[in-house]
């Protein structure tokens, strides 16, 4: 007997196929029957979900997510790093290889696929190592991860810093057709920076990084990639100047892609100023003039690439929204508590993003930076266009016959981020406290009801 | 934790607004200042190797014209000098937070008379941090007290040789010293009542 | 207080009364828990601390130095770099004023072992530490330390290249005992100036005081971030610094004159060509010094590099105030620990 589940009454958003309208998603065995015509032949005993009011989209796809396993499991598990990913409405999630070992061979991307499998609610997407041990020095077996299961090379965490390198990665990996995701990061630029080289780095005593430290390793690749013709994923851009060089290749016609975090969307590099605000806090930034207060030097918004200025996270929402940035990714980078309660120096780069991504990205809609299909669109079919025509038809869409990978949104309800409540084991985020708008309700993957907010939320 | 009190000046609005009653006028305070005067010159037999030092702040200007009147009546000027007694109080866990100020000395105070000047003589722990301090600063041949007003009260064996006058007064009550020098007029007058909350916890936040 | 009735018939349960809630007195205006930075701390303030340690300086120079205020009171000062001469001012500070002082420095302590920084402050707390003066490499230290200590106050001896709130004190101390009033003042501060936390707490210092601060160094060692758009921009609060790269313009009619320590580190990580070019180009030496004002002084936060960025003659010269500042550093030190160590309501108050 088949497994139906429909969901009622919503407005369903599916930027794949340019749906936009009041309907029903009818699910059946895991695969999409339906999407926006209203279904009034349900099988007898289907699940019915009713979505009046609310949003329904695709499962949302985040190319960026560090699941810490295995090696790091006091920071993240798989089975926390997928429950905290279907919390924020995420049924894909793309896992970086900075693990322990790291993923740069077929075992370990096979151990991380079979803990998925047993314990994830969220599909995993392992990427692999760009090089062997995420060392710099020399390639990884490229094609033996794409057939473990990689869908993108990368030694996130750190760029890969040799041109030379660099180029051999591009090329070789055309091989398997799969992109090289760089965190781009002149080392001699960025040196040992702790926040964005700026105002609030010079007035905190504090070493920053430049943006020409990104924009510098940008420009090199886009070159690498005219040169090799291989496709280069250009991960968390974070300045006006990266989205300048981006556009540029893009026009060129280059396959040159960009993610960009609702961290460096919307927070700027006050924030490591610190807020003092007792009770529910706005997501506005602090006064940078202001003297300090004991919040200063908050290490929650230490991030790597660093929070940027004002004239970024508005050129980047502006990039978003003409599609110049592909697809919105969490960069999701838990830690425990104890690596962030010391100096800003000290502390772990990384914010804990997957459970707040949705509210804080809504912040722009709410704001009329973007309208809402576009942002879903860069949380869907955006990230799928980047894992490739393999993907495509599979997710980030609720085209007949795509899994059943479902996201029930409300994006008027506003709820105040407890970060002692996050499933993620890292409750490492700046916008704790804050109140944000925008709340996943329900989230389904392959059919299956896999999160639903709690009633006090709703 | 409250850090920041009323000053000095808003706490005097605010006992404005009570009734005060004036104890002492200033022709009587020119008086009582007229016979100390002479009662020091008497007691030391003259005005050498004397020293006024007045007790911040109400007795720095009732020191200057102790010395101004001395001088007057023996063409022989007395060095004045001011004592800030904060480093030696003994309620320094109450009070606070605490700033100096200068202690000035015109002499050397050892070998010297010393006569600490305060306006008014109350438990007597001021008058014990002001002995303290004025140790610390050398060995007088001896030290004298002298208060324009002593209320009672003492908590220690302390007592003045030279007072302007006794008056007896209650403990939640407060007597306030004014000179011209700093407040615009001569005058003493007592407060009811300033023990009640209105003066601490409350008004100050 | 319930008891106002009682105590006028009962005089000796009255005591205790009035011994709770002391009657009023001139009260300072000091308005700070921890000493973190001088950004928060108003002229008033500023005025506050250098008059009492003006007060606290004559104490230090007669027979009897020790005085007994700070009986009982527990100071530990926590230093994570070497540091002789703000330790020192700091222990023999707490000592005239009668605190029991214990220094701990990162070697020797459980640091070593690995213990973090949170785990140390803590431990200091539950050892009754009043005050914990701490010195760290890391910009932000103390403000860690003070965001999680509830019953030790913080006093900032250096953080990374942040802050040296008492080095900036006493300076400003220094600078308006020989000058006077400092408003309208030309102060120049020539060297490294983006690594300094002595300028950056003095720049609060001297902005707030109406001083008008001169920067003068390498363009590699400036703090261009912190200083652009200053002119344009509202509420910049560096609107009033100048910078001037030419040593013998800035040093023209200015009344201070401060060269800070150029560390070998510097020319190691490339940002200078040499320390002899550094020389040559921006010591503070005799010939320079003719472009002074009349009765200008030469300033140095200490340790000096003699012949890298000031020449013996004028280390050692008449217009020199390194050792006025190293005395007047106690006083101010003294000021502070009374402040600090002496709050509204009491230390658990």
């Amino acid at each position: 007997m088949a497994d139906s589940t429909l969901i009622k009454g919503g407005r369903v958003i599916d930027p794949s196929q340019g749906l936009d309208a009041i309907g029903d998603v009818l699910i059946t065995d895991g695969v999409v029957v339906s999407a926006g015509a209203k279904v009034n032949d349900a099988p007898k005993d289907c699940k019915v979900i009713d979505a009046t009011g609310l949003v329904v989209t695709p499962g949302f796809i985040d190319l960026h997510v560090h699941l810490r396993e295995p090696g790091q499991e006091d920071k993240e598990t798989v089975a926390t790093g997928t429950l905290a990913a279907v919390r924020g409405g995420f049924t894909t999630i793309c896992a970086m290889p900075n693990t322990e070992p790291p993923m740069d061979n077929a075992a370990v991307i096979r151990q991380v696929l079979d803990a998925a499998k047993q314990t994830g609610l969220a599909r995993v997407l392992p990427i692999g190592c760009a090089t062997r041990g995420r060392k710099g020095k020399e390639l990884a077996d490229m094609a033996e991860l794409a057939a473990a299961g990689a869908i993108g090379f990368s030694d996130d965490g750190s760029p890969i810093a040799d041109p030379g390198l660099m180029r051999n990665a591009l090329s070789y990996s055309t091989t398997t057709g799969l992109p090289v995701i760089n965190h781009c990061e002149e080392p001699s630029l960025a040196k040992d920076g702790v926040l964005h080289e700026g105002w609030v780095a010079s007035r905190l005593g504090l070493p920053g990084q430049p943006a020409a430290a990104e924009e510098n390793m940008v420009a090199r690749d886009i070159e690498l990639v005219a040169l090799t013709g291989g496709r280069l994923h250009v991960a968390h851009i974070s300045t006006a100047g990266t989205l300048e060089l981006v556009r540029r290749a893009k026009e060129r016609g280059l396959p040159v892609t960009a993610e960009v975090t609702p961290h460096h969307l919307i927070l700027t590099e006050e924030w490591a100023l610190g807020t003092i605000e007792e009770g529910a806090g706005e997501l506005t930034a602090p006064d940078k003039f202001a003297p300090l207060t004991n919040a200063a030097y908050d290490t929650r918004a230490k991030v790597n690439p660093p929070l940027r200025t004002e004239d970024d996270t508005e050129a980047l929402a502006a990039g978003l929204r003409d599609g110049i940035i592909d697809a919105i990714a969490t960069d999701h980078a838990p830690h425990t508590s104890t690596d962030k309660a010391c100096t800003m120096q000290e502390a772990a780069f990384g914010i804990s993003g997957l459970e707040t991504a949705f509210g804080m990205v809504n912040s722009l809609v709410d704001r009329g930076d973007i309208d809402l299909p576009t942002a879903i669109e860069r949380l869907t079919a955006g990230p799928a266009r980047v894992l490739g025509e393999a993907y495509q038809p599979w997710i980030g869409t609720l085209k007949p016959g795509a899994s059943g990978d479902v996201t029930v949104l409300d994006p008027d309800t506003e709820w105040v981020v407890d970060s002692a409540t996050f499933a993620s084991k890292g409750r490492n985020t700046p916008v704790d406290g804050i109140t944000l708008k925008g709340l996943v309700m329900k989230t389904i993957v392959g059919g299956r009801l896999v999160h639903e907010a709690a009633k006090a939320n709703a | 934790m409250p850090l920041s009190p009323l000053s000095r000046d808003a706490r005097k609005g605010q006992k404005m607004a009570q009734q005060e009653k004036s104890i002492m006028t200033g022709q009587e305070m020119r008086r009582a200042l007229t016979r100390i005067a002479h009662e020091i010159l008497e007691h030391n037999g003259g005005a050498k190797e004397l020293v006024l030092l007045g007790v911040r702040t109400r007795g720095v200007p009732i020191a200057r014209r102790l010395a101004d009147l001395i001088e007057s009546f023996e063409g022989e000027t007395v060095s004045v000098g001011t004592l800030d007694i904060t480093l030696y109080r003994d309620d320094v866990h109450l009070r606070g937070p605490l700033a100096l100020e200068a202690t000035e000395l015109p002499v050397p105070v050892g070998g010297l008379r010393v006569v600490l000047v305060d306006d008014v003589l109350f438990t007597g722990r001021t008058a014990r941090a002001a002995i303290d301090a004025v140790i610390d600063l050398g060995r007088p041949k001896n030290i004298q007290l002298a208060a324009l007003i002593d209320r009672g009260h003492r908590e220690l064996p302390i007592r003045a040789d030279y007072v302007g006058k006794n008056i007896p007064s209650a403990l939640s009550e407060d007597i306030q010293v004014r000179v011209a020098e700093t407040d615009g007029k001569d005058e003493v007058v007592i407060l009811p009542d300033t023990a009640s909350p209105q003066t601490t916890s409350e008004v100050e936040r | 207080m319930a008891t106002t009735k009682v105590a006028q018939e009962e005089p000796l349960t009255a005591t205790a009364e009035a011994e709770a809630s002391p009657p009023p007195v001139p009260t300072s205006p000091w308005q700070h828990r921890h000493l973190l930075d001088l950004d928060d701390v108003s002229t008033d303030e500023i005025a506050t601390v250098l008059q009492s340690a003006s007060a606290m300086k004559a104490i230090v120079q007669r027979d009897v130095k020790k005085v007994p205020t700070l009986r009982g009171r527990t100071i530990v000062t926590l230093f994570y770099e070497a540091s002789t001469r703000t330790r020192v001012s700091f222990e023999a500070a707490g000592k005239l004023l009668s605190a029991d002082v214990i220094n701990l420095s990162a070697s020797g302590s459980s640091a070593e072992k690995g213990e973090s920084l949170l785990d140390t402050i803590l431990t200091l707390q539950a050892t009754a530490a009043d005050l914990l003066v701490i010195r760290h490499g890391h910009s932000g230290a103390p403000y860690f330390a003070a965001r999680n200590l509830t019953r030790t106050a913080v006093i900032n001896a250096g953080d990374g290249a942040h802050a040296h709130p008492t080095q900036a004190l006493l300076d400003l101390f220094t600078m308006q005992e020989h000058l006077g009033s400092l408003k309208g003042r030309k102060v120049l501060i020539v060297g490294d100036i983006s690594h300094s936390r002595v300028v950056r707490s003095d720049l609060w210092g001297l902005c707030k005081v109406g001083a008008i601060p001169v920067l003068c160094g390498p363009p590699t060692l400036m703090p261009w971030d912190l200083l652009k758009g200053r002119t344009e921009t509202p509420g910049h609060p560096f609107a009033s610094v100048q910078v001037e790269q030419d040593i013998e313009e800035a040093m023209r009619d200015a009344d201070i004159v401060m060269p800070l320590r150029i560390q070998k580190e510097r020319q190691d990580a490339g940002l200078l060509p040499s320390l002899r070019e550094y020389a040559q180009q921006w010591q503070v030496n005799i010939e320079r010094l003719d472009r002074l004002a009349p009765n200008a002084l030469v300033m140095h936060p200490g340790p000096m590099n003699e012949g890298v960025e000031i020449s013996p003659e004028v280390a050692h010269g008449l217009q020199s105030a390194v050792e006025t500042q190293v005395t007047n550093g106690l006083a101010v030190r003294m000021a502070l620990l009374l402040l600090l160590a002496t709050p509204q309501g009491g230390l658990n108050g």
